[in-house]
């Protein structure tokens, strides 16, 4: 398999000198679908904001074989597909439409792509009827999916997804899970979800302050229960 | 990210003691007028509902876009507060900005406070509400596009004020600072104008309601709409006076006793403002102005993006 | 990145930081007003102000310099004031050619120039020092007492508490868009201006939208707990000695500076 996405000694810290990435390194392979999962503050977010450059600590992201540096930052960006944790941040555009074709429509692409993709984008996420709506009136479940087509038009190779069962009711949750595990991408999910994590990622990746705590099996993994404790998390 | 301060805000040193006077004085009755308006008017929820509009106002002035070559354009908001508030409510929502920006920030200063308040809030209600209210009952589309004429007018009055107020404290020569202003905001009110439409008619389009009769923003009477027409008229009759023939304007403020005969007299940055090997006419008058304001620009591009540099 | 950058008090238990903040905003208030009114080039009164002001600085243990980092904001400002070095009569210093004119610099002008600019630099650095030594719920205080209109410092109060909130959530759009802000290799991307404008328009309305039903569960939640209208506040600030009598000294030595300055 291929690798996509690897990530080198990342060491990043916030203007009050607190180190939220302590060198941080791992790799994902195509196809591979991956739980990101520890405590609040263990710099999960902080990490998948460097996946496309938007925080740049030291260390190396490489994406498809390209190293980010500032001057490919907009190509990195069509390859990473970053959904943010609340809808709200990632719908600001009136309608599902316009926010949908945002991503397309600032890569410069033509009128009729620009349409086939947001069409294929809202199929993928079964919304394809609120096309028209105002993403104001939406539930937050209708929203979750929407922010990630907003991402899924720009054709990505990675979907990266912060939360994205934060906040859902049960029936909402089911409909997102089914969603992600049907989706042919390469995805690296950061997530509280235990129960999530064991039903659809087969590898898990553990964070805790600023650093990887663990790497492998999702299955033995959520099998230590003293280690899983250690870290502030729960067995599902 | 990092807080931009803004061309229009004044700072302290820049105004001399009469002109802060007069602006405050101007200021605060203009406020007083708008507390007694609001206490009457308005019901108990409108309090938090100012207050976080002010927040609102603060925060949207960060949305920036890019222009071109690291340039951005962003919003002021003096317009979208009075047309989405009505005009008193909204006036008072852009004295807390700026208040707030001045008193947290040092962007813009203490004593110059009432003329920045005056430049920035009180002519933006004015010219925004007024022009707007002429056209409440047409169609959407009117709406908007009286809408964004009055948010760029409204850019406009507050740097044509912001001139005429250096010029009377004897801190610019008259020619030169409205033309370099007017230059510059005609560019940074076009921005306004942009956001500014784009962001009623999003709430035209999700809470018409907002915007409706019956709501804060159908409250003001014909008197917004005199006050705004006549605004807008003495900024686009002042403006072409000021940059081509100055000599009049300061004719008056030598009378009143506001600038020394003499003091601002036989300038010479741009002789005359006229291009020398165009000679005395209009086209070089004008050509003098562009380069000026361009002048300008590019030195405010230059300590912007150091600036930008610096605190990202 | 979060919005906290923006809080411009620096905790400290200095002689500064435990006056009255009424106090702190007068004298301010007096400074910059003596400052607006000292004469061109009164060099000496420019210089004890500038010493008051060090002083101060002093005695708020934030450190000589604290002020002077943050005073170069009203730099690019000065700008406006450029055209007084040429257009004032006086004794020619230099002349330089400017593209295609002959410009002259008179002393008269220069010191104009360099006089606007001590002020203007002077004023900012009280200004600064005054917040950061004074949390900004006690200058609103110090508003109120000065009989500025209630409403309006109960409209800077509610800014000051949801400035934050708004902040961090434009700072959570303008972040999103990025993330989406993409290029294709033989596209060119970006948009228009207009299409730019646009979006950044569709940002502020949607913080509008979300600000005003914001505004109503803050209402709702201020009702919950027994709001009818009025806003009761304790305002707990009590003038001590020590405060009366370092106004007073302070006015007088700012009263001296003027005297200084017109003889």
């Amino acid at each position: 398999m291929t690798n996509v996405l690897s990530v080198r000694d990342l060491h990043f810290s916030y203007h009050d000198h607190h180190a939220a990435l302590r060198g941080v390194s791992f790799e994902l392979c195509e196809g591979d679908k991956v739980a990101l999962v520890g405590p609040n503050g263990a710099g999960k977010s902080t990490l998948m904001l460097h996946l496309n450059g938007i925080l740049r600590g030291q260390g190396d992201v490489t994406v498809g074989g390209v190293r980010l540096t500032r001057d490919n930052l907009p190509a990195i960006r069509a390859m990473i597909g970053l959904v943010f944790q609340n809808p709200d941040d990632q719908l600001f555009s009136p309608t599902v439409f316009d926010d949908v074709a945002f991503g397309p429509l600032h890569m410069g692409l033509p009128k009729e792509e620009v349409l086939t993709r947001v069409e294929a984008a809202l199929q993928a996420v079964m919304m394809s009827a609120y096309r028209d709506r105002m993403s104001h009136h939406l539930s937050v479940g209708e929203k979750k999916r929407i922010a990630i087509a907003t991402v899924l038009s720009m054709n990505p190779q990675i979907l990266v997804l912060d939360e994205p069962s934060a906040g859902l009711d049960p029936r909402a949750r089911r409909t997102l899970i089914n969603l992600l595990r049907e989706l042919p991408i390469t995805m690296l999910v950061s997530t509280h979800d235990m129960r999530m994590v064991q039903e659809l990622f087969p590898r898990t990746i553990v964070m805790d302050e600023g650093l990887i705590a663990a790497d492998g099996e999702t299955k033995e993994i959520l099998s230590d229960e003293g280690f899983l404790n250690e870290h502030g998390l729960e067995k599902p | 990210m990092h807080y931009a301060p803004a061309p229009l805000h004044i700072p302290d040193g820049f105004l001399n003691v009469t002109v802060s006077v007069i602006f405050w004085v101007v200021t605060i009755v203009m406020i007083g007028m708008a507390v007694s308006r609001t206490n009457k008017s308005l019901g108990e929820k409108q309090v938090p509902l100012m207050g976080i509009m002010a927040a609102f106002i603060f925060a949207a002035q960060m949305i920036n876009f890019p222009v071109a070559g690291g340039t951005s354009g962003h919003l002021l908001g003096g317009a979208l507060a009075a047309i989405v508030l009505g005009p008193w409510a909204g006036m008072l929502v852009m004295t807390a900005v700026i208040a707030v920006q001045g008193l947290l920030f040092q962007d813009g200063g203490l004593l110059v406070m009432g003329a920045n308040i005056f430049n920035m809030g009180l002519l933006t209600a004015a010219i925004g509400y007024g022009l707007y209210r002429s056209v409440m009952n047409k169609p959407t589309g009117t709406k908007l596009a009286v809408a964004g004429v009055a948010a760029w007018l409204s850019v406009m009055a507050g740097a044509l004020a912001t001139s005429l107020q250096l010029w009377l404290s004897g801190t610019s020569n008259l020619q030169t600072v409205v033309i370099a202003m007017l230059g510059v905001h005609a560019l940074i009110g076009l921005g306004e104008a942009l956001i500014t439409v784009a962001a009623l008619s999003f709430i035209f389009r999700t809470r018409p309601d907002l915007l409706g009769e019956g709501s804060a923003s159908a409250e003001g009477g014909r008197g917004w709409i005199i006050a705004g027409v006549i605004v807008s008229l003495i900024v686009a009759l002042l403006s072409p006076l000021a940059s081509a023939a100055p000599d009049g304007l300061e004719r008056v403020a030598i009378d009143m006793g506001f600038i020394d005969a003499g003091q601002d007299a036989p300038y010479e940055i741009i002789p005359d403002y006229t291009v020398p090997f165009l000679g005395e006419t209009p086209l070089s008058t004008i050509l003098a102005g562009v380069i000026g304001a361009l002048i300008v620009l590019g030195i405010m591009v230059v300590t912007g993006r150091s600036l930008q540099k610096k605190t990202s | 990145m979060h919005s906290d950058v923006f809080d411009r008090y620096h905790a400290a238990n200095s002689f500064i930081h435990r006056l009255d903040s009424r106090v702190k905003v007068v004298v301010t208030v007096a400074f910059i007003l003596s400052n607006a009114l000292l004469p061109d080039a009164a060099w000496t009164a420019f210089g004890l102000s500038w010493l008051f002001l060090l002083f101060a600085n002093a005695l708020s243990d934030l450190g000589p310099g604290f002020t002077l980092q943050r005073s170069f904001i009203v730099l690019p400002f000065a700008l406006v004031a450029v055209t007084v070095l040429v257009s004032i009569p006086g004794e020619p210093l230099t002349t330089f050619r400017f593209i295609a004119w002959d410009l002259t610099i008179t002393d008269a002008g220069l010191l104009r120039f360099v006089s606007i600019v001590i002020r203007s630099w002077l004023s900012v650095q009280m200004a600064i020092l005054l917040v950061a030594t004074t949390r900004f719920p006690d200058v609103v205080h110090a508003l109120e007492h000065l009989r500025v209109p209630f409403i309006l410092t109960t409209i800077i109060a509610f800014l000051y508490r949801y400035l934050f909130v708004l902040v961090d959530e434009v700072f959570r759009l303008l972040r999103a868009r990025e993330a989406r802000s993409a290029a294709v290799a033989g596209f060119r991307a970006g948009g228009s201006v207009a299409w730019r404008a646009g979006v950044a328009g569709n940002m502020a309305g949607q913080l509008f939208l979300r600000s005003y039903e914001r505004s109503d569960r803050v209402y709702n939640a201020m009702l919950a707990r027994g709001y009818t209208g009025h806003l009761n506040t304790i305002n707990p600030h009590e003038l001590r000695r020590v405060d009366y009598v370092t106004t007073a000294l302070a006015l007088f030595v700012i009263l001296l500076f003027q005297v200084v300055g017109r003889v």
